[in-house]
């Protein structure tokens, strides 16, 4: 089938199936239970997973049909989003380091959106900084024991599984003490909290490990490895955020151009400008995520350079939801209340802008990433880097 | 859309870039922006000569080697990064220029292609045409303000509005009526004239039309856009090789985040500049009716990072970067001279609102 086709099947499909699947924000019971219904046909339609393995229940198709779809897509607001953690970091991670088992038990069910997957690095103490991290997994019969807190959950509300990072030894310097673990997120002692976030919502939790057990066979790569495994699940995460892999578009995105160019009054060539100065930054963006596509597809692997187009992703953000809100004036911060009200959605658009220059990594540690391993600039000097864990100063309480 | 390099493509710079570094370096580009005719036409000619650069884009039946834009931004990249002075992108343009005529001047085109003829092209000038004699003939007056190597050109041609429209006129450089006025130009590598045309002589080259003089000016933003991308990176690779070697307070100073930061943030304009350059160009090759738009976007994209990038680059070397003898103010000169070159950055971004139906 040539990729014209692929991609009129696909525009027929999601003409077929995805309207009627639209879900709003962060998904209730109900929501939930709609979203996987839809994501289940999804994946029968062979449109989940198009570039994963075919052995492990992907579609093992290349960049282009991804593209192809995603661009049909875009067109919709797809309910995917208690699943982007999972097809965006966990499946990918696992894809890549777990063990065959682990890949036929996880992996396919992910696609199917039969299970919902969320991703446990951060902790109050360990943000940027996530080697720093201080949950602790002691070997017990047959698996391990954790206890410990772990904060900025994305979905965890909803979630079956997670990918965990935790510290399995104190006595070495942190990087080399640290230890990843698939976890049963419905296990005795897992408590989910929501987390309520400048929006007003609860976009993420925090959880508490209460000596949950972890069987040994969920271990993700080898003990005192979890660094290696989780700078791959964080690549994935880069590349998933500034690549849009939710699939949802920019179409139903009040500060975006194509919104702002039907609301504002491009009569004023003040204002002309701005949007000008939108267009192209947004344009400019866009391209260099599709060349880091062609790229990858041409076997030139972008590596760190994923950081860069989520940091300008980040900024992008920012300014189109602050550009956005100071062309409505007044309206964008004083409104009637009313869910889908112009207003509403700008001053949400505005809450929710600081999210994305935040999570999955710092501006400042993007652009610590991009000088140093894209520019090959020196280091920052490191006073933590061959001290023993537990003798290293930590934030939130002791090492150990 | 191909915004990723072949790798003839590859090849094309690799064989650019090495024959820039041996007979070009920053020292040679020092003593040239000195010499009397600002560049050495022994470069040039080995430019065309060995590389046939002159012709890359012209058809093959007239000498060329027929290639697209995306070779030509490739090898304009590369003169850029050099900062390669003389009458490269001057002649380059004028190519543009014959290439979209409907009946391709032969002899024009060929003494291009071979090297032997230098030449800069004037786009919508405001000169006039007159047409009286009917034969192919025209009087040009008016006066190009500013012009690309028009002081060693040896054949203008200018965009000049006819009774029936525009027109493009070759006119002979040392040709009557025509006076030549040299300019004092911020940027030292690369020289601009003051043209002025009193019922000058010239010849009306057939198979001139609106359209296609519309698309030789986004062709040549396109290839202005290109040199940029060469400036931006070259301006960029001087600041982070210099961070490298530089100590103070005992560090080097690219592990300081004030300089760290300021470097990545460089660096995610050029992902997005190179980015651009290939989309731009794809489009001069593939895309024709998204040309419009990718050229007016490239020279909005390009003209402020590539200044942005050299005057930073510029500024992270502190007090040394503002001295004569190094090169970094070469590099903020040209980032500037070119963001203006095809007029005021405004007008880009007018045009692209008008393109977008803003």
């Amino acid at each position: 089938m040539d990729l014209e086709d692929y991609r009129r099947r696909a525009r027929v499909w999601l003409e077929a199936n995805a309207p009627q699947a639209r879900v709003e924000g962060t998904p209730d019971a109900g929501g939930v239970a709609a979203a996987k219904a839809f994501m289940a046909e999804l994946y029968d339609a062979g449109y989940s997973g198009i570039t994963w393995p075919a052995e492990w229940g992907g579609q093992g198709l290349t960049q282009a049909e991804e593209r192809a779809f995603a661009a049909e897509a875009a067109r919709f607001t797809l309910p995917t989003y208690v699943f982007s953690i999972g097809l965006g970091m966990c499946g990918p991670t696992l894809v890549d380091l777990g063990t065959d088992e682990q890949r036929r038990r996880y992996v396919r069910p992910l696609l199917r959106g039969e299970e919902i997957w969320c991703q446990l690095f951060s902790e109050p103490g360990a943000g940027s900084d996530v080697a720093a991290l201080q949950t602790r997994a002691v070997p017990t019969d047959g698996g391990w024991v954790v206890d410990g807190q772990k904060v900025w959950t994305s979905v965890a509300q909803n979630a079956d599984w997670g990918l965990l990072l935790t510290r399995t030894d104190v006595d070495v310097p942190k990087h080399k003490g640290l230890t990843m673990f698939i976890v049963d997120m419905h296990a005795p002692g897992v408590t989910v909290r929501p987390l309520r976030d400048m929006t007003g919502r609860a976009h993420f939790n925090e959880i508490f490990f209460d000596g949950v057990h972890i069987p040994a066979e969920n271990l993700v790569g080898q003990v005192g490895g979890g660094w290696s495994c989780a700078v791959t699940t964080l690549l994935h995460e880069r590349l998933s955020i500034a690549g849009g892999v939710g699939m949802s578009g920019q179409k139903d995105n009040p500060v975006a151009f194509e919104a702002l160019r039907e609301s504002a009054d491009t009569g004023d060539p003040l204002v002309r400008d701005q949007l000008v100065e939108l267009y192209v930054r947004s344009r400019a963006l866009a391209l260099f995520n599709q060349r880091l596509s062609q790229e990858t597809k041409a076997g030139i692997f972008p590596g760190a350079r994923g950081s860069a187009a989520k940091l300008l992703l980040a900024e992008l953000t920012l300014f189109q939801a602050d550009l956005a809100s100071s062309l409505a004036g007044p309206e964008a911060v004083a409104h009637s209340g009313a869910e889908g009200d112009g207003g509403a959605r700008l001053a949400h658009s505005l809450a929710l802008a600081p999210a994305m220059a935040l999570g999955g990594g710092t501006n400042e540690i993007m652009r610590n990433i991009v000088g140093e391993r894209v520019l090959n600039l020196p280091p920052e000097p490191r006073t933590d880097k061959n001290v023993p864990f537990k003798d290293l100063k930590t934030s939130g309480g002791p090492a150990s | 859309m191909k915004l990723v390099l072949t790798p003839e493509q590859r090849e094309l710079r690799e064989a650019v870039r090495g024959f820039l570094s041996g007979a070009s370096p920053l020292p040679a580009v020092r003593a040239a922006m000195d010499s009397e005719t600002g560049y050495d036409p022994a470069v040039y000619r080995r430019l065309n000569g060995e590389l046939g650069l002159s012709g890359l884009i012209v058809p093959e039946e007239y000498g060329g080697a027929g290639a697209g834009f995306a070779e030509l931004a490739v090898a304009l990249e590369e003169t850029g990064a050099a900062l390669l002075p003389g009458p490269f992108l001057a002649t380059t343009a004028a190519a543009i220029a014959l290439t979209q005529l409907q009946t391709p001047d032969k002899e024009l085109l060929g003494g291009i292609a071979e090297g032997r003829v230098t030449a800069a092209f004037a786009p919508a000038s405001g000169v006039t045409a007159g047409t009286a004699d009917g034969d192919g003939r025209a009087a040009l007056s008016g006066t190009v303000p500013h012009l690309l190597n028009g002081l060693d050109a040896d054949v203008l041609l200018v965009e000049a509005a006819a009774p029936d429209g525009p027109v493009l006129v070759a006119v002979e450089a040392g040709g009557a009526g025509v006076a030549r006025e040299a300019l004092t130009t911020l940027d030292p590598t690369r020289r601009q004239a003051r043209v002025t045309f009193d019922g000058s002589p010239g010849r009306i080259l057939s198979g001139a039309d609106e359209a296609g003089l519309a698309r030789a000016r986004d062709l040549l933003a396109v290839a202005v856009a290109a040199e940029q991308l060469g400036v931006l990176r070259a301006s960029l690779d001087a600041i982070v090789a210099y961070s490298k070697i530089r100590v103070a307070f005992n560090r080097l100073i690219g592990s300081y985040q004030g300089v760290k930061h300021k470097l990545a943030d460089m660096h995610c304009k050029l992902e997005q500049a190179e980015s651009v350059v290939r989309y731009a160009a794809w489009t001069a090759d593939e895309a024709p009716g998204e040309l419009p738009a990718a050229a007016a976007l490239a020279q909005v994209y390009l003209g402020r990072a590539c200044f942005e990038v050299a005057r930073d680059s510029l500024l992270l070397h502190g007090g040394i970067g503002f001295t004569w003898e190094h090169d970094a103010h070469l590099f903020y000169k040209r980032a500037k001279a070119d963001e203006v070159l095809l007029g005021p950055p405004r007008a880009h971004r007018t045009r692209l609102a008008d393109l977008l139906e803003l």
